[in-house]
């Protein structure tokens, strides 16, 4: 009888307070460690496909086993998706990375731009 | 027969707010990490008809979305994401300890913490996990909004069907 707006309770109010904490504090964290990557790894169906350097520009294609293609452009130690094939360009459309640890993925084309610091990219091409 | 009905409203009203995710732009870029609006539909279902239904609409509803616009790919993500959050939910709603709102807060925030393990999993890099600060706070916002649409929604249809 009479429900008609549940009012927020004492525990909801916890709850949100403790969620957004812990989500600012995360960002903060991230924050902190983000320093300049030195590598640019590019997966292609999970596997290492090419690795670039940071600091070099050049512009990549990328092309997967079923002939999909995306561009990749690296600017200014900047590393940004100027082109895919892919139906939901999500990737086209993502902002330009350029810290340790950023990626930008297009999961049509099973792509993967990830960057690494350069001690990283050793472990990676050991564990290759 | 009405209650074919009912589930059919149910399930179009989820798979429209699907649509209507679908359209906009998922956040920062992760495939399948969508707004949750949709539950607002299953939040409904299960506060009023309880959990075999709000588990019926939820499947239904990703399956019918997955097979419109999406692929096996977008189909696991939203099956992670919807089960993930739909069986906490009901698990905060058990307790008895929340309203509405804290319940749908741990749903948005579960359903995009279980989306970025199948994406870590699935894409063999554990560098989604950079996303999860965000996304906590998205589906915390997301969470507060669907709960509030919903602690409106629920006593309406409740009224509506008991006529
Ligand atoms: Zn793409």
């Amino acid at each position: 009888m009479g429900n008609s707006f549940e009012k927020f309770r004492k525990n909801d109010v916890y709850l949100i307070v403790i969620l957004i904490v812990i989500g600012i504090a995360g960002l903060i964290l991230m924050q902190a460690v983000k320093k300049q990557g030195g590598t640019v790894v590019v997966k292609v169906d999970g596997k290492v496909y090419k690795e670039l350097k940071l600091s070099e520009n050049q512009t990549v294609e990328i092309v997967n086993d079923k002939g999909n293609k995306n561009i990749l452009e690296i600017k200014d130690g900047k590393v940004d998706m100027t082109y895919a094939d892919c139906n939901n360009q999500v990737c086209v459309n993502h902002k330009k990375i350029m810290y340790n640890g950023e990626t930008i993925i297009c999961m049509p084309n099973d792509v993967i731009v990830e960057i690494h610091s350069d001690d990283d990219s050793n472990v990676d091409a050991v564990a290759r | 027969m009405k209650k074919v009905a009912l589930y059919g409203m149910y399930v179009t009203l989820a798979f429209v707010f699907s649509y209507i995710e679908h359209v906009i732009m998922p956040v920062n870029g992760i495939p399948g990490i969508k707004l949750g609006l949709a539950n607002v539909v299953v939040v409904t279902a299960l506060y009023i008809h309880g959990v075999r239904t709000g588990m019926f609409v939820n499947i239904v509803r990703i399956i019918l979305a997955g097979l419109l616009f999406g692929n096996l790919f977008g189909i696991i993500y939203s099956m992670a994401g919807g089960m993930t959050s739909f069986i906490v939910m009901v698990i905060m709603k058990k307790t008895d300890r929340f309203s509405i709102k804290g319940v749908s807060v741990t749903g948005g925030v579960m359903h995009n913490i279980a989306q970025i393990a199948v994406a870590a999993v699935m894409l063999k890099t554990k560098a989604v996990f950079s996303y999860l600060p965000v996304l906590i706070i998205a589906g915390t916002i997301m969470g507060v909004l669907v709960g509030v649409i919903s602690s409106f929604v629920v006593p309406a249809v409740k009224k509506y069907e008991n006529i």
